[in-house]
């Protein structure tokens, strides 16, 4: 399967009065073609600053360093003015929160007008209206709705309707900043079947899915990646992070979620003790030393950053316990 | 304290702590003319002495407004509450006070819970100025004690402005207020929605404790059925301000009678089952005046439905609004429209 982002060593950083904030801290992975990739995390593990970095890095994030590859062109070095031609048309976004995302002074008709022409500008008013028609029709949403004020609408019907608007040029890869997240469990299932749709349709090649519950990346993602603090600690497939998870923060993270069938009176689950580090000041070493139940090496967690390393093909961990030159240290 | 479980009706057990009976809200909307709102429409339940009760509820379906409506935030329009027998609208001055030391509220955003120019330690102060000021003496270590309680060491915690601590320790801040107030029923609306995952546990434990070691009750408001169901003894299902389903939570999640209740089961995104690929949801386009709440979008809607179902006990513990559920049967199935849930 072709790659068709490809991010390196990618670090983006919030520049505070303090210092700088290292949210996003040298970050790898890649999402394939015809993917859903999910990414979990915690707040403030830095899943949303890097989906929305990689639309459009407004301070007071900052780049940092590494890169982001989508379609051979390096979109973290993109001028202002070169990534506003991508943005919509090759790489898009649901943002959290997307409810609010709409002028209210605006009629929807026109919200969708003025944001398709400017970037094609050959298409005709009546084309673009027509084709954001059929599309609302697709998803149970009437065509009069172009001719309603976004506060006319209800918070599902809003969220529809950005999630429409955000893919109606086709973009190669749309990122899904924590849509489901406010929603009731109906509407989260039917979110998240839309979003299939979409796919199988192919008004999207690849979806980058950002939410913290991973029971909903269990429905829709084909691989996850998990991050803690700024780093990525594991990538593998669905499957396999939910049934084995490598690293120590992924188990414990799985093993803390309520399934059904579990309850207080028979059996108590445990949470993760402690709480993530400032990343303001991050620790020298793994950043997940402070909680971690396992430490293989604690001189090297404390100190040393594991590197992601292939440990079988296409699972990533983060994790001195994984890592080949530790085989000999237990 | 008042005297447990006298009522009127005389046949009630001793050890209901809280009764609402025919409880209904109506919100009027709309400067002139208006339109209103029927937000709580006639429900009756009980909360017993060392229960932990889930409202489970989709948005709008009116749990909060329950909720609000036992902290006395808001006032019934018909039915009452009563709080050990005693009708809680008639309370005043020392005796309103003394109800809310015992029925206590925490609502789903710790940061708005505290005023953010304070150090966390004012919701202890505040306390002890108004209801404790007999133990000022020992408030220290009172303080640290409760702390204790909700797993919390008060060196982390105290001399702390909100913004420097989690929401998780924010949340457990003010349940450990309740155990200084020796408080009974815990209103905990959406209290840990927005935890995450790996500290969100811990504080649903917390609630397993003070149900087990202090006796206390907490009506545990949530849209998240994972979580009823880890926590709670009961449940109760709220669709458009009517209970449809309510009883025993292993009766409830195991066996579920409502045709709502199995649609929000099948909804619950879980990890090691699938989805199954939903039906398109079908809106009939009407709710019948004085018909079933779920008329609209229910799969097995009949013409009977069009009076409204009451809650009947199916099983033991285990009661449900529902005609389909009872058995009634009709040839007069009725055809859904074409059109979308919207």
């Amino acid at each position: 399967m072709a790659k068709l982002l490809d991010v390196k060593d990618y670090k983006v950083y919030y520049q505070t009065l303090k210092g700088q904030v290292k949210a996003v801290d040298g970050v790898n992975f890649f999402v394939n073609e015809d993917e859903v990739f999910g990414i979990a995390g915690e707040s403030g593990c830095g899943k949303s600053t890097l989906g929305n970095s990689l639309i459009y890095l407004k301070a007071p994030m900052r780049y940092a360093g590494g890169s982001a590859i989508l379609d051979e062109n390096d979109i973290s070095k993109f001028t202002d003015e070169r990534m506003r031609k991508m943005r919509f048309e090759k790489i898009s976004i649901i943002p959290q929160f997307a409810m609010d995302a709409m002028s209210p002074t605006k009629k929807i008709k026109n919200i969708v007008v003025d944001l398709v022409k400017e970037h094609d500008k050959k298409m005709s008013e009546k084309d673009i209206i027509d084709l954001a028609i059929e599309r609302f029709k697709m998803i149970g949403l009437s065509g009069n709705v172009m001719n309603m004020y976004s506060i006319e609408l209800s918070g599902g019907m809003k969220q529809r309707v950005v999630m429409v608007i955000s893919t109606l040029l086709n973009p190669r890869i749309l990122i899904a900043d924590e849509i489901t997240s406010a929603l009731d469990v109906s509407s989260q299932k039917f979110s998240v079947e839309m979003l299939e749709e979409f796919k199988d349709k192919q008004f999207v090649s690849s979806v980058i899915f950002i939410t913290h519950d991973i029971s909903v990346l269990y429905q829709i993602a084909d691989r996850i990646m998990i991050m803690y603090a700024g780093h990525v600690v594991e990538i593998a497939n669905t499957e396999d992070i939910v049934s084995k998870p490598l690293h120590p923060y992924t188990k414990l993270l799985i093993s803390s979620l309520p399934k059904m069938g579990i309850q207080f009176s028979q059996k108590q689950l445990i949470g993760i003790p402690g709480y993530p580090p400032n990343l303001l000041n991050p620790p020298k070493g793994c950043r997940f030393y402070d909680r971690c139940p396992l430490r293989i090496d604690p001189q090297k967690c404390q100190n040393e950053i594991p590197p992601l390393v292939e440990y079988s093909p296409g699972r990533y961990v983060a994790c001195w316990a994984y890592t080949k030159g530790n085989d000999k240290n237990g | 304290m008042s005297r447990a479980g006298h009522t009127q009706k005389g046949m009630i057990k001793m050890d209901e702590l809280i009764q609402v009976q025919n409880l209904t809200k109506i919100f009027k909307s709309g400067l002139v003319g208006g339109y209103f709102t029927t937000a709580v429409d006639d429900i009756s339940f009980d909360i017993h002495k060392s229960e932990i009760i889930s409202l489970v509820g989709e948005s709008g379906s009116g749990k909060t407004t329950v909720g609000r409506l036992i902290l006395r935030l808001l006032k019934p329009s018909l039915g009452k509450i009563t709080y050990e027998g005693i009708d809680i609208s008639t309370l005043r001055g020392k005796k309103l006070k003394e109800y809310y030391k015992h029925v206590q509220g925490i609502f789903q955003d710790p940061f708005a819970s505290f005023n953010p120019i304070f150090k966390v330690d004012r919701v202890f102060d505040l306390l002890f100025d108004s209801y404790l000021k007999d133990k000022v003496g020992k408030k220290n270590d009172l303080i640290v004690e409760s702390l204790e309680k909700v797993g919390l060491n008060s060196l982390d915690i105290l001399g702390k402005y909100p913004h420097q601590l989690s929401g998780g320790q924010l949340q457990r801040i003010l349940i450990a207020r309740t155990f200084l107030l020796d408080t009974k029923l815990l209103i905990a609306d959406e209290l840990i929605s927005m935890l995450d995952a790996s500290t969100r546990v811990d504080v649903l434990n917390i609630l397993g404790n003070l149900r087990d070691k202090e006796k206390m009750s907490v009506l545990f408001i949530t849209h998240d059925l994972s979580l009823g169901y880890y926590i709670s003894d009961t449940t109760m299902i709220m669709y458009m301000g009517n209970l449809v389903e309510f009883g025993k939570t292993k009766l409830v999640f195991d066996n579920p009678l409502h045709p709502y209740t199995r649609m929000l089961l099948s909804s619950v995104p879980e990890i090691g089952r699938k989805w199954k690929k939903s039906e398109l949801e079908m809106k009939r386009g009407e709710v019948p005046i004085g018909g079933c709440p779920y008329f609209d979008r229910c799969p097995l809607a009949m013409d009977v439905c069009r009076k409204k179902p009451i809650l009947k006990e199916l099983e033991k513990d285990h009661k449900v609004a529902c005609y389909a559920a009872e058995g009634v049967k009709s040839d007069d199935s009725i055809p859904v429209g074409k059109s979308h849930n919207s």
